[in-house]
């Protein structure tokens, strides 16, 4: 039975939008036919580049060592720019102000009229303050139990909770507390969220530097080894020459050939680092209940790479295979230039 | 079809190995090249296949100057050419078919077109029975009679054969010979590079060139 109300108008894509989208389709149909068409190549005649020798192996194999670093440190990137987002928006929800007690001063009374005063500013859903007893109690991990603290000045905090997705005048709240209390501060984390955002975008960065190097380095292992595959089919290419192929046909036969030794190497390191990551997550999964464990799932997580991990190794993967064949073509086509 | 004026070769500083060649091959002629082992026998093949440049001297084939012939051009006229190598060239890891369907594979055609042409060839040079055979499994024979055909299946303007009967018994070798003189009725210009006088007289009405102390002798 058909949904489609009959009186209602059918709904009509602008012409460029059309256009644009059958583009798309076009370019993603063509794409894909290219693909499957360099990787089966013109018919199903065997390839004229020999697919198994011992080159080929050792090349899949410094492809998926590539393949892999690329893999763990891509995803490795993604957790801990993940962890840091965490960590930025769990500290951005809260500010803390500190009393420091001051001669003459009731620090009760003023801690009393901080908190009023917070209270009222716009985005503020909680104010905590911490009594003499709290504050005491903070500072036994250093100082141990037992101890009269009486004779010691302790300021006393007072954390503040933000409303989710407000934004507080830290600098108004700074202003008229400090104006009242000289003795008081705010502080908004501001100096912690830089270092932790800072610290991600280094991560991410050197992470994107690393697999950059790792990307150059199978370039030029592929590069080398698509001379050495040249060099020991030199015969074939002078076969293959004086029957009338053309430099673009030779190109694409090593092309194909690379490709698929590419595939085969990127699906391996792929694999490989799939199977790390879930040893990880199994891992830290059993070690969840001791302290160490219970560190580290602060820091990364529950060690989970999530769908977007998968994708970055697929992608890593085919990123590989695909660079693999772009690489060797564009060495044979160079060689086949000087040749001629 | 193919011309070379005063054509000069030299190994670098080396003294020349071929001087002052000058002579035609015309449309579908026949000639014997021959001479003494070493006289330059394949090195005059490999200067029309394009493989070597002249260090002199000018070269012209299909009515086009060899050295003005762009990069991109080269492969249209060495499709015009068909030619079968002393050491055979065969790609070791395919099969006799594929072998010899090879020219007709890199200009595009599709398998189901060639297929039974490519057969057809195959059963002529005797080789019907190892369709499937691989190179390295093949005897001598075979091979240089695999790779006629391969020289064949295109159908081309000018066929350049060194030493094609080199391998078989005298039966196969006319045998081959009659295929050639078959596809030079058809219309293809025949080079044969031969030291095998037995062979040549089989064909007396065929032109002879003689190289010799690097020149070249025509005998019309």
């Amino acid at each position: 039975m058909s949904m489609t109300d009959p009186n209602q108008p059918t709904p009509t894509l602008s012409p460029r939008l059309a256009q644009w989208g059958m583009g798309i389709l076009t370019g993603w149909r063509n794409g894909g036919a290219w693909c499957v068409a360099l990787i089966k190549g013109p018919s199903n005649n065997l390839p004229l580049v020999p697919s198994e020798n011992i080159a080929g192996r050792a090349l899949v194999t410094v492809i998926a060592i590539m393949t892999f670093l690329a893999a763990l440190t891509a995803v490795s990137a993604q957790m801990i720019a993940s962890a840091a987002t965490e960590w930025q928006m769990s500290v951005a929800t809260e500010m803390t102000i500190q009393v420091r007690p001051v001669a003459g001063r009731n620090i009760d009374q003023d801690v009393s009229r901080i908190v009023n005063l917070a209270s009222g500013f716009k985005g503020i859903r909680e104010v905590k303050p911490y009594s003499k007893q709290e504050s005491e109690k903070l500072l036994e991990p250093w100082l141990g139990s037992g101890l009269s603290f009486d004779v010691l000045p302790i300021p006393r905090l007072i954390v503040l909770k933000i409303e989710e997705g407000s934004l507080v005048d830290s600098a108004g709240l700074r202003k008229a507390i400090t104006d009242q209390w000289r003795h008081a501060t705010l502080d908004d984390h501001r100096v912690w969220i830089a270092r932790l955002a800072a610290m991600a975008r280094s991560v991410v960065a050197v992470a994107v530097a690393l697999v950059g190097l790792v990307m150059v380095a199978t370039a030029l292992a592929v590069a080398f080894a698509t001379r050495g595959a040249m060099a020991g089919n030199r015969s074939i290419m002078e076969a293959l020459h004086f029957v009338g192929a053309t430099d673009a046909f030779i190109a694409r036969e090593f092309e194909r050939h690379f490709l698929i030794l590419g595939l085969k190497g990127g699906a391996l390191g792929g694999f490989l680092a799939l199977v790390f990551f879930g040893a990880a997550h199994l891992f830290a999964s059993a070690w969840l209940g001791s302290p160490g464990g219970e560190q580290m799932e602060t820091l990364f997580g529950s060690f989970a790479i999530g769908y977007s991990g998968y994708l970055a190794v697929v992608m890593v993967a085919i990123a590989v295979a695909f660079l693999t064949a772009l690489v060797s073509r564009i060495t044979v086509t160079r060689t086949l230039g000087t040749l001629t | 079809m193919v011309r070379f004026e005063n054509v000069g070769l030299r190994y670098g500083m080396g003294p020349e190995i071929l001087k002052d060649l000058s002579f035609t091959i015309a449309p579908q002629s026949f000639q014997f090249l021959t001479g003494p082992s070493g006289a330059g026998k394949t090195t005059l093949l490999r200067l029309i296949l394009m493989s070597l440049k002249p260090t002199r001297g000018l070269i012209s084939l299909f009515g086009s100057d060899v050295s003005q012939i762009a990069p991109d051009a080269l492969t249209a006229v060495r499709r015009r050419m068909g030619v079968v190598f002393q050491d055979f060239r065969l790609l070791d890891h395919l099969t006799t078919f594929e072998n010899v369907a090879l020219p007709l594979r890199v200009q595009g055609q599709d398998e189901a077109r060639y297929r039974s042409e490519v057969i057809e060839l195959l059963r002529w040079v005797g080789l019907g029975d190892k369709i499937d055979a691989i190179p390295p499994i093949l005897s001598g024979g075979e091979k240089q009679r695999a790779a006629i055909a391969r020289a064949l299946i295109a159908k081309p303007d000018l066929l350049l054969a060194d030493e094609p009967t080199g391998n078989v018994d005298p039966s196969m070798a006319q045998r081959l010979l009659r295929l050639f003189v078959e596809m030079n009725r058809m219309g293809t210009a025949v080079v044969i590079a031969t030291h095998d006088i037995g062979l040549m007289n089989q064909f007396d009405d065929a032109r002879r060139l003689v190289l010799g102390d690097g020149r070249l002798h025509v005998y019309d």
